[in-house]
Protein backbone atom coordinates (compact mmCIF):
# COMPACT_ATOMS: atom_id res chain seq x y z
CA UNK A 1 0.00 0.00 0.00
CA UNK A 2 1.56 3.15 -0.83
CA UNK A 3 0.65 5.78 1.58
CA UNK A 4 0.80 9.35 -0.55
CA UNK A 5 0.52 8.35 -4.75
CA UNK A 6 0.48 11.99 -6.27
CA UNK A 7 -0.19 11.85 -10.25
CA UNK A 8 0.35 15.16 -12.04
CA UNK A 9 -0.55 17.12 -9.09
CA UNK A 10 -0.44 20.67 -8.98
CA UNK A 11 -1.40 23.49 -7.14
CA UNK A 12 -2.31 26.91 -8.32
CA UNK A 13 -2.92 30.42 -5.84
CA UNK A 14 -4.05 33.05 -8.45
CA UNK A 15 -0.89 33.07 -11.40
CA UNK A 16 1.44 31.92 -9.05
CA UNK A 17 1.94 27.92 -9.15
CA UNK A 18 2.89 26.67 -5.35
CA UNK A 19 3.33 23.27 -6.61
CA UNK A 20 3.97 21.73 -10.24
CA UNK A 21 3.11 18.49 -12.12
CA UNK A 22 4.16 16.64 -8.65
CA UNK A 23 4.22 12.70 -9.34
CA UNK A 24 5.19 10.78 -6.18
CA UNK A 25 5.20 7.37 -4.70
CA UNK A 26 5.57 7.14 -0.76
CA UNK A 27 5.75 3.62 0.70
CA UNK A 28 3.94 2.96 3.77
CA UNK A 29 5.43 2.35 7.35
CA UNK A 30 8.05 4.78 6.37
CA UNK A 31 9.43 7.79 8.18
CA UNK A 32 9.22 10.33 5.40
CA UNK A 33 11.22 13.63 5.29
CA UNK A 34 9.87 16.19 3.05
CA UNK A 35 12.43 19.22 2.79
CA UNK A 36 13.12 22.42 0.68
CA UNK A 37 13.80 26.33 0.58
CA UNK A 38 11.27 28.36 1.96
CA UNK A 39 7.97 28.40 -0.96
CA UNK A 40 9.36 25.08 -2.27
CA UNK A 41 5.31 24.07 -1.69
CA UNK A 42 5.94 21.49 1.01
CA UNK A 43 2.83 22.89 3.03
CA UNK A 44 0.83 22.94 -0.40
CA UNK A 45 1.78 19.04 -0.62
CA UNK A 46 1.27 18.14 2.98
CA UNK A 47 -2.40 20.64 3.04
CA UNK A 48 -3.41 18.77 -0.44
CA UNK A 49 -2.65 15.32 1.33
CA UNK A 50 -5.16 15.81 4.11
CA UNK A 51 -8.13 17.71 2.04
CA UNK A 52 -7.63 21.23 3.44
CA UNK A 53 -6.86 22.16 -0.34
CA UNK A 54 -8.05 20.84 -3.30
CA UNK A 55 -5.28 19.98 -6.75
CA UNK A 56 -5.45 22.41 -9.56
CA UNK A 57 -4.31 19.46 -11.84
CA UNK A 58 -3.63 15.89 -11.33
CA UNK A 59 -4.81 13.76 -8.64
CA UNK A 60 -3.56 12.61 -4.92
CA UNK A 61 -4.89 9.43 -3.17
CA UNK A 62 -3.53 9.02 0.52
CA UNK A 63 -3.74 5.49 1.87
CA UNK A 64 -5.61 4.32 -1.59
CA UNK A 65 -8.22 6.88 -0.69
CA UNK A 66 -9.33 10.75 -1.72
CA UNK A 67 -8.34 13.33 0.98
CA UNK A 68 -11.09 14.26 3.52
CA UNK A 69 -13.48 11.93 1.62
CA UNK A 70 -15.64 10.76 4.59
CA UNK A 71 -15.00 9.72 7.99
CA UNK A 72 -13.14 6.68 7.52
CA UNK A 73 -10.57 8.88 5.52
CA UNK A 74 -10.36 11.19 8.34
CA UNK A 75 -9.44 8.47 10.36
CA UNK A 76 -6.74 7.51 8.88
CA UNK A 77 -4.57 10.39 8.77
CA UNK A 78 -3.73 12.61 11.84
CA UNK A 79 -2.31 15.74 10.80
CA UNK A 80 -0.31 18.86 12.87
CA UNK A 81 -0.61 22.06 10.77
CA UNK A 82 2.28 24.56 11.28
CA UNK A 83 2.35 26.38 14.43
CA UNK A 84 -0.06 23.45 15.92
CA UNK A 85 -3.10 25.58 16.44
CA UNK A 86 -4.88 24.29 19.05
CA UNK A 87 -7.88 26.06 21.02
CA UNK A 88 -6.33 28.96 23.36
CA UNK A 89 -9.23 29.38 25.84
CA UNK A 90 -9.64 25.64 26.11
CA UNK A 91 -7.76 23.56 28.41
CA UNK A 92 -5.47 20.56 28.33
CA UNK A 93 -8.08 18.24 29.21
CA UNK A 94 -11.15 19.57 27.11
CA UNK A 95 -8.58 19.18 23.94
CA UNK A 96 -8.59 15.16 25.00
CA UNK A 97 -12.38 15.55 25.85
CA UNK A 98 -12.93 16.99 22.07
CA UNK A 99 -10.66 14.32 20.72
CA UNK A 100 -12.27 11.69 22.07
CA UNK A 101 -15.81 13.34 21.04
CA UNK A 102 -14.91 13.80 17.26
CA UNK A 103 -12.57 10.76 17.01
CA UNK A 104 -14.04 6.76 16.38
CA UNK A 105 -10.82 5.07 17.07
CA UNK A 106 -9.60 7.46 20.07
CA UNK A 107 -7.39 5.83 22.81
CA UNK A 108 -8.50 7.77 25.78
CA UNK A 109 -5.95 5.96 28.03
CA UNK A 110 -2.71 6.70 26.06
CA UNK A 111 -4.05 10.56 25.84
CA UNK A 112 -4.29 10.67 29.90
CA UNK A 113 -1.14 9.08 29.95
CA UNK A 114 1.05 11.07 28.37
CA UNK A 115 -0.38 13.87 28.79
CA UNK A 116 0.61 12.95 32.99
CA UNK A 117 4.28 11.71 31.38
CA UNK A 118 5.23 15.10 30.03
CA UNK A 119 3.80 16.86 32.65
CA UNK A 120 1.01 19.07 31.38
CA UNK A 121 -1.41 20.27 33.48
CA UNK A 122 -4.82 19.34 32.55
CA UNK A 123 -6.61 22.52 33.51
CA UNK A 124 -4.08 24.22 32.14
CA UNK A 125 -5.54 26.78 29.12
CA UNK A 126 -3.87 25.72 26.02
CA UNK A 127 -2.97 29.90 25.40
CA UNK A 128 -0.85 29.68 28.34
CA UNK A 129 1.28 26.68 27.46
CA UNK A 130 5.00 26.89 25.83
CA UNK A 131 5.66 26.47 22.88
CA UNK A 132 7.09 22.89 23.27
CA UNK A 133 4.09 21.98 25.74
CA UNK A 134 1.89 23.49 22.67
CA UNK A 135 3.51 20.58 20.06
CA UNK A 136 3.63 18.17 22.51
CA UNK A 137 -0.45 18.78 23.07
CA UNK A 138 -0.67 18.20 19.18
CA UNK A 139 1.24 15.86 18.97
CA UNK A 140 -0.66 13.53 21.72
CA UNK A 141 -4.01 14.73 20.19
CA UNK A 142 -2.78 12.77 16.21
CA UNK A 143 -1.38 10.23 18.16
CA UNK A 144 -3.89 9.39 20.33
CA UNK A 145 -6.29 9.43 17.13
CA UNK A 146 -4.49 6.20 16.05
CA UNK A 147 -4.10 6.92 12.90
CA UNK A 148 -1.88 5.10 10.02
CA UNK A 149 -0.59 7.64 8.52
CA UNK A 150 0.54 10.97 10.56
CA UNK A 151 1.22 14.42 8.96
CA UNK A 152 3.35 16.58 10.88
CA UNK A 153 4.27 20.44 8.85
CA UNK A 154 7.30 21.88 10.50
CA UNK A 155 6.77 19.96 13.74
CA UNK A 156 9.45 21.35 15.25
CA UNK A 157 10.72 24.50 13.70
CA UNK A 158 9.86 26.78 16.98
CA UNK A 159 11.41 24.04 19.26
CA UNK A 160 14.37 24.75 21.71
CA UNK A 161 16.51 21.94 21.00
CA UNK A 162 15.73 19.96 24.65
CA UNK A 163 12.01 20.39 23.87
CA UNK A 164 12.83 19.00 19.67
CA UNK A 165 14.43 16.33 21.35
CA UNK A 166 11.88 14.94 23.57
CA UNK A 167 8.99 15.34 20.45
CA UNK A 168 11.54 13.34 17.68
CA UNK A 169 11.80 10.38 20.79
CA UNK A 170 7.94 10.47 21.64
CA UNK A 171 7.56 10.26 17.91
CA UNK A 172 9.79 7.53 17.08
CA UNK A 173 8.69 5.61 20.57
CA UNK A 174 4.89 5.66 18.44
CA UNK A 175 6.40 4.97 15.35
CA UNK A 176 8.13 1.38 16.77
CA UNK A 177 4.93 1.02 19.16
CA UNK A 178 1.91 1.38 16.91
CA UNK A 179 3.86 1.03 13.06
CA UNK A 180 2.74 4.37 12.09
CA UNK A 181 3.83 5.72 9.11
CA UNK A 182 5.13 9.31 9.25
CA UNK A 183 5.38 12.12 6.84
CA UNK A 184 7.27 15.16 8.20
CA UNK A 185 8.39 18.64 6.13
CA UNK A 186 11.61 20.33 8.48
CA UNK A 187 14.33 22.75 7.82
CA UNK A 188 16.60 20.58 9.80
CA UNK A 189 18.40 18.58 8.58
CA UNK A 190 20.14 16.91 11.54
CA UNK A 191 17.09 15.68 12.87
CA UNK A 192 15.65 14.22 9.46
CA UNK A 193 18.85 12.56 9.43
CA UNK A 194 18.19 10.34 12.83
CA UNK A 195 14.15 9.81 12.27
CA UNK A 196 13.33 9.52 8.38
CA UNK A 197 14.26 6.27 6.54
CA UNK A 198 12.89 8.21 2.85
CA UNK A 199 13.60 11.21 1.70
CA UNK A 200 11.70 13.74 -0.32
CA UNK A 201 13.28 16.96 -1.91
CA UNK A 202 10.67 19.75 -3.25
CA UNK A 203 12.23 23.25 -4.75
CA UNK A 204 11.30 25.29 -7.21
CA UNK A 205 7.75 23.84 -6.86
CA UNK A 206 8.46 20.36 -8.20
CA UNK A 207 10.31 16.96 -7.04
CA UNK A 208 13.72 17.35 -7.27
CA UNK A 209 14.26 13.60 -5.61
CA UNK A 210 12.53 11.15 -3.57
CA UNK A 211 13.88 7.72 -2.36
CA UNK A 212 15.06 5.43 0.36
CA UNK A 213 17.31 7.32 2.97
CA UNK A 214 20.12 4.68 2.14
CA UNK A 215 19.66 3.97 -1.52
CA UNK A 216 20.39 7.73 -2.15
CA UNK A 217 23.23 8.06 -0.01
CA UNK A 218 24.32 4.88 -1.37
CA UNK A 219 24.00 6.37 -5.04
CA UNK A 220 25.47 9.63 -4.90
CA UNK A 221 29.25 10.73 -4.01
CA UNK A 222 31.65 13.34 -3.88
CA UNK A 223 34.31 12.96 -6.99
CA UNK A 224 37.47 15.51 -6.52
CA UNK A 225 40.09 15.89 -9.35
CA UNK A 226 41.68 17.36 -11.92
CA UNK A 227 39.68 19.64 -13.88
CA UNK A 228 37.43 17.58 -16.12
CA UNK A 229 34.57 18.44 -18.24
CA UNK A 230 31.50 16.81 -16.84
CA UNK A 231 30.24 16.11 -20.29
CA UNK A 232 32.85 13.58 -20.48
CA UNK A 233 31.99 11.30 -17.38
CA UNK A 234 30.56 7.72 -18.38
CA UNK A 235 26.77 7.54 -19.50
CA UNK A 236 25.71 6.32 -16.08
CA UNK A 237 26.91 9.02 -14.05
CA UNK A 238 24.70 12.01 -13.75
CA UNK A 239 26.21 14.99 -12.35
CA UNK A 240 23.81 16.87 -9.94
CA UNK A 241 26.60 19.57 -9.12
CA UNK A 242 29.34 20.23 -10.22
CA UNK A 243 32.23 23.01 -9.34
CA UNK A 244 35.37 23.89 -11.04
CA UNK A 245 38.78 25.69 -10.17
CA UNK A 246 40.97 26.26 -12.71
CA UNK A 247 42.85 23.03 -11.66
CA UNK A 248 40.67 21.17 -9.70
CA UNK A 249 36.85 20.06 -9.94
CA UNK A 250 34.45 18.81 -7.48
CA UNK A 251 31.57 16.87 -8.40
CA UNK A 252 28.44 15.53 -6.66
CA UNK A 253 27.47 13.08 -9.00
CA UNK A 254 24.64 10.45 -8.93
CA UNK A 255 25.18 6.55 -10.17
CA UNK A 256 24.09 3.02 -9.57
CA UNK A 257 27.37 1.51 -10.47
CA UNK A 258 30.94 2.25 -8.68
CA UNK A 259 32.79 4.95 -10.03
CA UNK A 260 36.28 3.07 -11.38
CA UNK A 261 37.96 6.54 -13.24
CA UNK A 262 41.08 6.35 -10.80
CA UNK A 263 41.63 10.19 -11.32
CA UNK A 264 38.76 10.67 -9.04
CA UNK A 265 39.12 10.78 -5.29
CA UNK A 266 35.75 9.35 -3.78
CA UNK A 267 33.70 10.69 -1.03
CA UNK A 268 30.90 9.79 0.48
CA UNK A 269 28.08 12.09 0.86
CA UNK A 270 25.78 13.38 4.14
CA UNK A 271 22.29 13.92 4.26
CA UNK A 272 22.83 17.34 4.36
CA UNK A 273 25.90 17.58 1.26
CA UNK A 274 22.51 15.84 -0.64
CA UNK A 275 19.85 17.95 -0.20
CA UNK A 276 21.85 20.83 -0.46
CA UNK A 277 22.92 19.45 -3.70
CA UNK A 278 19.46 19.50 -5.20
CA UNK A 279 18.32 22.31 -3.55
CA UNK A 280 20.83 24.36 -5.82
CA UNK A 281 20.60 22.45 -8.79
CA UNK A 282 16.85 23.91 -8.42
CA UNK A 283 17.81 27.38 -8.17
CA UNK A 284 20.13 27.25 -10.60
CA UNK A 285 18.19 25.10 -13.55
CA UNK A 286 14.44 25.82 -12.59
CA UNK A 287 13.57 25.94 -16.29
CA UNK A 288 16.10 23.77 -17.38
CA UNK A 289 15.94 20.03 -18.33
CA UNK A 290 13.95 17.96 -15.33
CA UNK A 291 16.60 15.81 -13.50
CA UNK A 292 15.10 11.61 -13.58
CA UNK A 293 13.37 11.59 -10.01
CA UNK A 294 12.45 8.46 -7.73
CA UNK A 295 14.93 6.33 -6.75
CA UNK A 296 14.61 2.56 -6.53
CA UNK A 297 15.17 0.75 -3.71
CA UNK B 1 22.46 -3.88 29.41
CA UNK B 2 24.30 -1.37 27.67
CA UNK B 3 23.24 1.87 26.52
CA UNK B 4 23.36 3.37 23.18
CA UNK B 5 24.55 6.69 21.64
CA UNK B 6 25.05 8.79 18.54
CA UNK B 7 27.55 11.19 17.04
CA UNK B 8 26.14 12.65 14.41
CA UNK B 9 29.15 14.62 13.37
CA UNK B 10 30.82 11.31 13.09
CA UNK B 11 29.74 10.66 9.31
CA UNK B 12 29.35 6.95 10.61
CA UNK B 13 25.82 5.75 9.79
CA UNK B 14 23.55 5.42 12.71
CA UNK B 15 23.10 2.11 12.42
CA UNK B 16 26.52 0.97 11.62
CA UNK B 17 27.53 2.94 15.45
CA UNK B 18 24.72 1.07 16.97
CA UNK B 19 26.81 -2.41 15.30
CA UNK B 20 30.30 -0.95 16.62
CA UNK B 21 28.69 -0.12 20.06
CA UNK B 22 27.68 -3.86 20.74
CA UNK B 23 30.58 -5.32 19.30
CA UNK B 24 32.94 -2.84 21.30
CA UNK B 25 30.81 -4.00 24.52
CA UNK B 26 31.57 -7.66 23.36
CA UNK B 27 35.21 -6.93 23.43
CA UNK B 28 35.30 -5.32 26.79
CA UNK B 29 33.20 -8.26 28.26
CA UNK B 30 30.81 -5.17 28.61
CA UNK B 31 28.55 -7.61 27.60
CA UNK B 32 27.65 -11.24 27.42
CA UNK B 33 25.99 -13.95 26.55
CA UNK B 34 22.56 -13.92 27.90
CA UNK B 35 22.35 -9.85 27.98
CA UNK B 36 19.29 -8.84 26.33
CA UNK B 37 19.90 -5.59 24.30
CA UNK B 38 17.45 -2.83 24.86
CA UNK B 39 14.13 -3.31 22.89
CA UNK B 40 14.03 -1.37 19.64
CA UNK B 41 10.93 1.08 21.28
CA UNK B 42 13.14 1.68 23.99
CA UNK B 43 16.41 2.61 21.34
CA UNK B 44 14.39 4.15 19.02
CA UNK B 45 12.85 6.64 21.89
CA UNK B 46 15.84 7.02 23.60
CA UNK B 47 17.77 8.27 21.08
CA UNK B 48 15.06 9.73 18.74
CA UNK B 49 15.83 7.64 16.01
CA UNK B 50 14.35 5.99 13.59
CA UNK B 51 13.23 2.21 14.55
CA UNK B 52 13.76 0.50 11.21
CA UNK B 53 17.34 1.41 11.86
CA UNK B 54 17.57 -0.17 15.04
CA UNK B 55 16.23 -2.97 13.53
CA UNK B 56 18.49 -3.18 10.53
CA UNK B 57 21.56 -3.39 13.33
CA UNK B 58 20.26 -6.11 15.38
CA UNK B 59 19.48 -8.03 12.29
CA UNK B 60 22.82 -7.57 11.07
CA UNK B 61 24.57 -8.34 14.33
CA UNK B 62 22.04 -11.33 14.34
CA UNK B 63 23.62 -12.10 11.10
CA UNK B 64 26.90 -11.88 12.06
CA UNK B 65 25.69 -14.92 15.03
CA UNK B 66 26.17 -12.26 17.64
CA UNK B 67 22.86 -11.76 19.20
CA UNK B 68 19.74 -13.76 18.64
CA UNK B 69 15.66 -12.55 18.72
CA UNK B 70 13.37 -14.46 20.94
CA UNK B 71 9.68 -13.56 19.72
CA UNK B 72 7.66 -11.63 22.48
CA UNK B 73 11.10 -11.36 24.85
CA UNK B 74 13.70 -9.29 23.26
CA UNK B 75 17.18 -9.85 21.57
CA UNK B 76 19.76 -11.51 23.61
CA UNK B 77 23.32 -11.78 23.40
CA UNK B 78 24.48 -15.22 21.99
CA UNK B 79 28.11 -14.85 20.53
CA UNK B 80 31.20 -13.76 21.96
CA UNK B 81 33.81 -11.57 20.83
CA UNK B 82 36.22 -11.34 23.65
CA UNK B 83 36.87 -15.48 24.29
CA UNK B 84 40.33 -16.11 25.69
CA UNK B 85 41.40 -12.71 25.06
CA UNK B 86 40.29 -11.05 27.77
CA UNK B 87 42.99 -12.95 30.20
CA UNK B 88 45.93 -10.83 28.23
CA UNK B 89 43.88 -7.76 28.28
CA UNK B 90 45.33 -7.01 31.80
CA UNK B 91 49.06 -7.76 31.32
CA UNK B 92 48.53 -5.26 27.98
CA UNK B 93 46.97 -2.45 30.19
CA UNK B 94 50.12 -2.38 32.58
CA UNK B 95 52.63 -2.03 29.68
CA UNK B 96 50.60 0.32 27.69
CA UNK B 97 50.20 2.26 31.34
CA UNK B 98 53.91 2.24 31.95
CA UNK B 99 54.41 3.11 28.05
CA UNK B 100 52.36 6.11 28.09
CA UNK B 101 53.89 7.56 31.38
CA UNK B 102 56.84 7.08 29.47
CA UNK B 103 55.91 8.92 26.21
CA UNK B 104 54.70 11.72 28.54
CA UNK B 105 57.87 12.10 30.64
CA UNK B 106 59.29 12.25 27.32
CA UNK B 107 57.29 15.75 26.89
CA UNK B 108 54.89 14.20 24.50
CA UNK B 109 51.70 16.04 24.58
CA UNK B 110 47.70 13.78 24.13
CA UNK B 111 48.03 15.03 20.55
CA UNK B 112 51.37 13.83 20.30
CA UNK B 113 50.66 10.38 21.48
CA UNK B 114 47.76 9.60 19.88
CA UNK B 115 49.41 10.53 16.47
CA UNK B 116 52.40 8.34 17.47
CA UNK B 117 50.41 5.61 18.33
CA UNK B 118 48.29 5.21 15.50
CA UNK B 119 51.10 5.86 13.08
CA UNK B 120 52.78 2.87 14.88
CA UNK B 121 49.84 1.05 14.48
CA UNK B 122 48.98 1.54 10.75
CA UNK B 123 52.32 0.57 10.47
CA UNK B 124 52.37 -2.16 12.29
CA UNK B 125 49.12 -3.39 10.50
CA UNK B 126 50.37 -2.83 6.89
CA UNK B 127 53.71 -4.99 7.84
CA UNK B 128 51.61 -7.90 9.32
CA UNK B 129 49.45 -8.27 5.91
CA UNK B 130 52.47 -7.94 3.78
CA UNK B 131 54.23 -10.96 5.94
CA UNK B 132 50.71 -12.89 4.91
CA UNK B 133 50.75 -11.58 1.63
Amino acid sequence: MTALDAQGLGKQYGRRWALTDCTLQVPEGRVVGLVGPNGAGKSTLLNLAVGLLAPTTGAIEVLGGVPADGPAQLAKVGFVAQDTPLFTSLTVADHLRFGAHTNPGWDAAFAQERITRIGLDPDQKAGKLSGGQRAQLALTLAIAKRPRLLILDEPVASLDPLARREFLQDLMEAVAEHEVSVILSSHLVSDLERVCDYLVVLAASRVQIAGDVDALLASHHRLIGPRRDPAQLPSGQEVIEGRHTDRQSTLIVRTDGPVLDPVWMVEQLSLEDLVLAYMSQASGTTRGRRPVLEVQR
Amino acid sequence: MIEFHLDARSGVAPYLQLIHQVRHALRLDVLRQGDRLPTVKEVASGLAINPNTVLKAYRELEYQGLVGARPGVGTFVTGTLSGASVAAHAPLRRDLTRWLDKARRAGLDEESIEALFLATFRATGTRQEEDIA
